[in-house]
């Protein structure tokens, strides 16, 4: 079992090394940075059960704090990124602090106005460039100039490197001890708070660490396509990782990268078909929610499951 | 003064809308996120019908409701019936889903720029104080009337009292014999009717075009989460009074318009946080 293990692991990490020499390195980049965001979600609604329907006032904020930082300042990226994910912390402790005060369908809608305000807000601010974004963020060395980024392919592994951080952090909060409360909350929070764990504060700091890995995301993604725009704020792209997060399997780690990759992929390969993207988007949700509920990753672990299990229940007989 | 009488045309959508909503959840248990694109469906039902087959404005506004609800009656029966059982967050995204199909379909075959409806009634009414739009004032009042006949319908009548009592408690309601699907059924397509209605109220006023509703629903839910869903009167005293609220910001501080009921939810989450007509659950 552990042997099998370690050669997937071996595969995909030499998949992951291989892959700019094989596929295009600014889309294998995209990816990522939705991978990422998608596993910050995730973390939110798998295992703290709140969902989040505004997600992109992270990931979008964070992208313009980049840019701020970057192109109108003349910083090195190292602290656009910072700024990003500050900037995304700090929005996530306000708007968390409010939204955990209702629960289930409530929280989702209070995040999605949040997020509606602030993509307002993004609109008619001026640091932003309202509909023409702020483009032109250059690319600037990394670590004082050790690491050149003009050239995709270094970037690659860079994007690579900051996915994996993120990625980590994910695995720990969730085998940590904060991560079983967190577990503990969402199935039962009445016996968690009986047992004396103050639901309200794990919650809140899931959701403030969810925003600051969404900001990452969002920010690595400002460094990769040198621009940041209203897209990344707006409710679709909120609706987008959740829909990512949803395809690859909810509350299974590995299921927003592969969600992330299949909905970046597709939107790829259709990008000619304009507006029924959305259709095919709005079909995948509906599919999904009427006979998929546990997506990709789920599915496919329960059929592993199935396949296995037969044989010591034949013998039971 | 004059704008904030123009307020209470925004909040005549709100209170439709967010009323639709409340009627929906109350009986569902789904937070129907597909309400702005039936909203949508009624204007475009009503400028379709009265481009291609001339059909005038007081004819769609009996119309185009029926004619969506019964779309939204199907989906019904096709989807959302399939997963009450389950958390309410899967009727959001199921919704939601729903919603991207339609707006998508929409954008597809007429684009996302919008097309004008001519105002049925034109010319303007000496309020005292301003001179209003005289369709936009009976805008204003047949919302009140729309909104003060559901209440009536729901707390008043027989029916309603079967919803009402279905939302309590449907298993004892179906052992006295009373079809509790078809009433859900009902229910949706009656609040889905109603956001049509409302569509059509605003095709004169607003550019007929496919993200009309979602654009006003994303406002809505701060609506509702500001009134609380438990109580009829409740989304239609919020709604018409977010509408004024909002009026007012455009005299005293333009630029938050757009922004003003988001800070009104986040102050009534501080203070009160089940909102303002809502149980504490």
């Amino acid at each position: 079992m552990s042997g099998q293990r370690i050669v997937v692991g071996l595969v995909l990490a030499a998949a992951a090394l291989a892959a700019p020499w094989f596929a295009y390195p600014v889309f294998l980049m995209t990816a990522l940075c939705f991978a990422l965001f998608a596993c910050a979600f995730n973390l939110l609604l798998g295992y703290a059960g709140l969902m989040s329907f505004g997600h992109a006032m992270f990931f979008g904020t964070a992208g313009y704090f980049y840019g701020h930082v970057v192109k109108e300042w003349a910083m090195p990226p190292e602290l656009g990124l910072l700024a990003g994910v500050g900037g995304a912390a700090a929005l996530g402790l306000v708007t968390g602090a409010l939204a955990i005060r209702r629960q289930g369908i409530y929280f989702a809608m209070i995040t999605l106005a949040f997020a509606q305000m602030i993509y307002f807000f993004c609109v008619q601010a001026p640091f932003t460039h309202g509909e023409d974004g702020l483009q032109g963020i250059p690319r600037r060395a990394l670590l004082g100039g050790l690491i050149p980024t003009k050239d995709d392919r270094v970037l690659y592994y860079v994007v690579l490197a900051i996915f994996l951080f993120g990625y980590f952090a994910i695995y720990r909060f969730i085998h940590s001890p904060f991560g079983q409360i967190l577990k503990a909350i969402r199935d039962n929070e009445q016996r968690a708070v009986s047992l004396g764990y103050e639901a309200d504060r794990y919650k809140l700091l899931a959701f403030v660490l969810s925003a600051a890995l969404a900001g990452l995301a969002g920010s690595t993604k400002a460094m990769v396509l040198q621009f940041a725009t209203l897209t990344d704020v707006s409710a679709a792209m909120s609706g987008e990782v959740v829909l990512m997060a949803l395809v690859g399997g909810l509350g299974t780690i590995v299921g927003p990268v592969v969600g992330a990759f299949v909905i970046i992929t597709m939107q790829n390969y259709l990008a000619s078909a304009g507006e029924f993207v959305l259709v095919i988007q709005g079909a995948i949700f509906v599919v999904i929610v009427i006979a998929f509920r546990k997506g990709l990753v789920g599915e496919l672990a329960e059929w592993w499951r199935r396949r296995s299990a037969p044989r010591p229940a034949a013998g039971d007989d | 003064m004059a704008q904030v009488a123009l307020g209470l045309v925004n909040g005549a959508f709100y209170a439709m809308l967010s009323l639709g909503l409340a009627v929906i959840f109350g009986m569902l248990n789904v937070i129907n996120f597909t309400h702005g694109a039936q909203f949508m469906m009624g204007a475009f039902a009503a400028w379709l019908m009265l481009g291609i087959l001339g059909v005038p404005f007081w004819a769609s506004l009996v119309l185009a409701p029926i004619i969506v609800g019964l779309i939204g009656v199907v989906l019904e029966k096709l989807l959302l019936k399939r997963i009450y059982h389950l958390d309410h967050l899967y009727g959001f995204l199921l919704t939601f889903g729903m919603a991207l199909i339609i707006e998508g379909m929409f954008q597809w075959r007429w684009g996302s720029s919008g097309a004008p409806y001519p105002a049925p009634i034109t010319g303007g009414t000496d309020l005292g104080f301003m001179i209003m739009p005289s369709y936009r004032l009976f805008v204003v009042v047949a919302a009140l009337v729309i909104c003060l006949a559901t209440w009536y319908g729901i707390e008043r009548t027989k029916l309603g009292a079967y919803l009402r009592a279905a939302t309590e408690n449907p298993t004892l309601v179906r052992a006295f014999g009373i079809n509790v699907p078809r009433l859900i059924t009902l229910t949706y397509g009656l609040g889905v009717g109603l956001a049509a209605l409302a569509g059509v109220l605003a095709a004169p006023i607003m550019q007929v075009s496919p993200l009309m509703g979602t654009n006003l629903v994303l406002v809505v839910f701060a609506v509702v989460v500001i009134g609380g869903m438990g109580s009829i009167m409740g989304s239609i005293v919020t709604g018409f009074g977010l509408g004024l609220v909002e009026g007012l910001t455009k005299v005293y501080y333009p630029p938050a318009a757009n922004t003003v009921i988001f800070v009104v939810m986040a102050i009534v989450l501080l203070v009160k946080p089940a909102g303002l007509f809502g149980q504490a659950k």
